[in-house]
């Protein structure tokens, strides 16, 4: 896998009032992302070439991947590989980033999640979906103390995307 | 081929009704929108001025308002040099009640290839939709210099 293959096929950016050491502890912390993830935990070794891993609720394998680039508190990136039969054989690797940046008293955080191959906008509606909902519960949860509670299932148009590439989804 | 166009979407913890009003009240837009005042009866027709610091920097008419599901207004910026040479665009809010929250999503649309536009609003439109989350659900804006947006002119 060459990171420089990957191209960027979404990007998501939104400011929150913290400071970058919380918002890196956001996304390499398990019992920190549950709260803001729906649930959801990461377990992250950082150091390039760690396992990097996200739980589903019941405990499951949801994200099977690796550390790319690590450099506390302003970069992450990660093999993003979600655990389906099949997946990452017909879609190609995901990469996602995390770009955490000061902007005056507030964290600008930006996602990249980037693709070594064009995706149809069937399958990239999971992740529009998904994105927008899990970074704005991260703000509530650093700026109000309390997460959203955002209640979704994934896009049927994705799901039917899948199944039609033979892609076995839970 | 569609034409180039930015969309953002947020969920915030408020009612359609109050971010209606955060949409459309300078009371609300100049702690949000650094220090702009919307100025328009949001009535369909009507003019709206943007108004940043007692500068007028965009224009635009409504289109659609749907209170409080479905606001649209064309665009057009005045101030910089390139930018105010470009056709009027178009901002499509949609207010969408989903659990306790609102789903908000932001489409601004009808850009030319290589828009210098576009590539401001990219940059300022999460700044500002960060900062009125954060104004609904805290009572306070997001306190982002302009400066560290890396908008060409916006300083």
């Amino acid at each position: 896998m060459n990171v420089q293959d990957f191209r960027p096929a979404i990007v998501y950016t939104i400011y929150i009032a913290s400071t970058p050491a919380k918002v890196w502890q956001a996304f390499t912390e398990a019992e920190f992302s549950r709260k803001y993830f729906f649930g959801f935990a990461v377990e992250a070794e950082l150091t390039v070439g760690g396992a990097f891993i996200v739980r589903a609720p019941d405990g499951s394998l949801h994200i099977d991947g690796k550390v790319i680039e690590c450099d506390p508190p302003k970069r992450l990136t990660v093999t993003w590989n979600v655990n389906w039969p099949d997946l990452i054989e017909k879609l190609g690797p995901t990469l996602v980033t995390y770009e955490i940046e000061q902007a005056g008293d507030a964290v600008r955080l930006t996602m990249i999640e980037a693709h070594d191959r064009p995706l149809s906008d069937d399958i990239l509606s999971g992740g529009r979906q998904g994105w927008p909902a899990i970074l704005s519960s991260l703000k509530s949860l650093l700026e109000t103390g309390q997460p959203l509670v955002v209640k979704m299932a994934p896009p049927r148009r994705m799901l039917e995307a899948l199944k039609a590439m033979g892609i076995a989804t839970p | 081929m569609s034409r180039p166009e930015f969309v953002y979407v947020t969920y915030i913890e408020t009612t359609p009704e109050k971010l209606w009003q955060a949409l459309t009240s300078s009371e609300f837009s100049r702690r949000y929108w650094f220090n702009t005042e919307l100025q328009s009866d949001f009535k369909v027709g009507s003019p709206l001025a943007l108004v940043m610091n007692g500068t007028n920097t965009d224009v635009g008419e409504i289109l659609e308002a749907d209170l409080p599901r479905r606001l649209s207004y064309t665009f057009r910026h005045v101030l910089d040099e390139t930018a105010r040479n470009e056709p009027p665009t178009k901002v499509v809010f949609i207010l969408e009640k989903h659990g306790n929250l609102v789903k908000l999503t932001l489409t601004h649309e009808n850009f030319t290839e290589g828009s210098k536009l576009l590539d401001g609003v990219s940059k300022g439109w999460p700044a500002i939709l960060a900062s009125l989350k954060s104004l609904l659900e805290t009572g306070h804006p997001l306190t982002i210099p302009p400066a560290a947006l890396a908008i060409e002119g916006f300083q």
